[in-house]
């Protein structure tokens, strides 16, 4: 059975199923991440003391090199799709790989600030700053883990589509990029609201 | 932001790396300013301001909102409704947790 506006709009709301469907998810998200970011709010509103980041051990210049990390892999995203809808598969490939290792450099820099406090002891159950910081930083961890599976298989086996079918595959490409921009949007307000504020 | 021909397409790709240059341009400057070392309030102001405008830029242009249809800003004007009253929660249980004496 073939499944239904996955290239052309549909006629009732205006856009392919795919995209719609992606941005209900991110809605969603936006609410798992929202309740979160409200309890940030509401222990730090009502604790008697509150830590800057750098207190419990925080590194600002790491945190800073995997903004831009983030943001580089945002904007070879949306390159990765630039060059799909160019039916110019090598840039897609090139794009669509860097997306993919910035994601694993992100990882990385977190792996290395994540050993870096637990060899100094600093537990999620020692403070309640770190409580938060790791269930929001570990959440956006796993959603970059998440998005970097979906690209991975965009670069790998999911480019059969390509020859297929690009307008579909391009497709494919823009909805998997309107995930991994929310990755990146969701990093942009826990920089400074975990590290720097 | 949402032609198909070729020169739009490269014409957006132009945009995209303008825009990259914005963000890093931003990120610089939010780690910049929290050397100042500025009192409480105005540092959030600042550090809020430079994310909303950095994520509005992200959403505009890598999410290509700035070009979509109605039907998806109907539902991103509902999220924000839900985000908006998720926000406020703990303020109003702030103000009850003034009243009462309790703290976390």
């Amino acid at each position: 059975m073939q499944i239904p506006y996955t290239v052309e709009n549909h006629p009732e709301t205006g856009v392919y199923n795919a995209k719609l469907g992606v941005w209900l998810f991110l809605a969603s998200e936006v609410m798992l991440f929202g309740a979160l970011f409200s309890s940030y709010i509401l222990l730090r509103t009502n604790a008697a003391h509150w830590p800057h980041g750098v207190e419990e051990g925080l590194n600002i210049p790491l945190a800073a090199t995997n903004t831009m990390v983030l943001i580089g892999s945002s904007v070879t995203m949306v390159m990765a799709w630039a060059a799909a809808r160019l039916h110019d598969l090598k840039k897609f490939r090139l794009y669509m790989g860097t997306t993919f290792l910035c994601g694993l450099a992100f990882l990385g820099i977190k792996y290395i600030e994540y050993s870096d406090k637990f060899h100094h002891g600093h537990f999620p159950s020692k403070s309640t700053f770190l409580a938060i910081y790791f269930t929001l930083t570990g959440l956006h961890g796993l959603h970059v883990i998440g998005g970097m599976i979906v690209n991975g298989y965009l670069w790998g086996p999911g480019v059969k589509l390509f020859h297929r079918d690009p307008a579909r595959f391009a497709n494919r490409v823009e909805v998997a990029g309107l995930y991994w921009h929310f990755v990146d949007l969701v990093w942009i307000f826990l920089f400074p609201v975990l590290y720097l504020l | 932001m949402s032609g198909h021909s070729v020169e739009d397409i490269k014409r957006e790709t132009r945009v995209y790396v303008l825009v990259f240059v914005a963000l890093a341009a931003l990120t610089l400057v939010t780690v910049a300013v929290s050397y100042l070392h500025l009192a409480a309030m105005p540092a959030l102001a600042v550090a809020l301001l430079i994310a909303i405008t950095k994520g509005t830029l992200v959403a505009c242009y890598f999410m290509h909102l700035i070009s979509e249809k109605r039907l998806i800003y109907a539902v991103l004007i509902l999220t924000v409704v839900f985000f908006a009253v998720l926000m406020s929660l703990p303020v109003s249980g702030h103000l009850g947790s003034t009243a009462t004496g309790h703290t976390i």
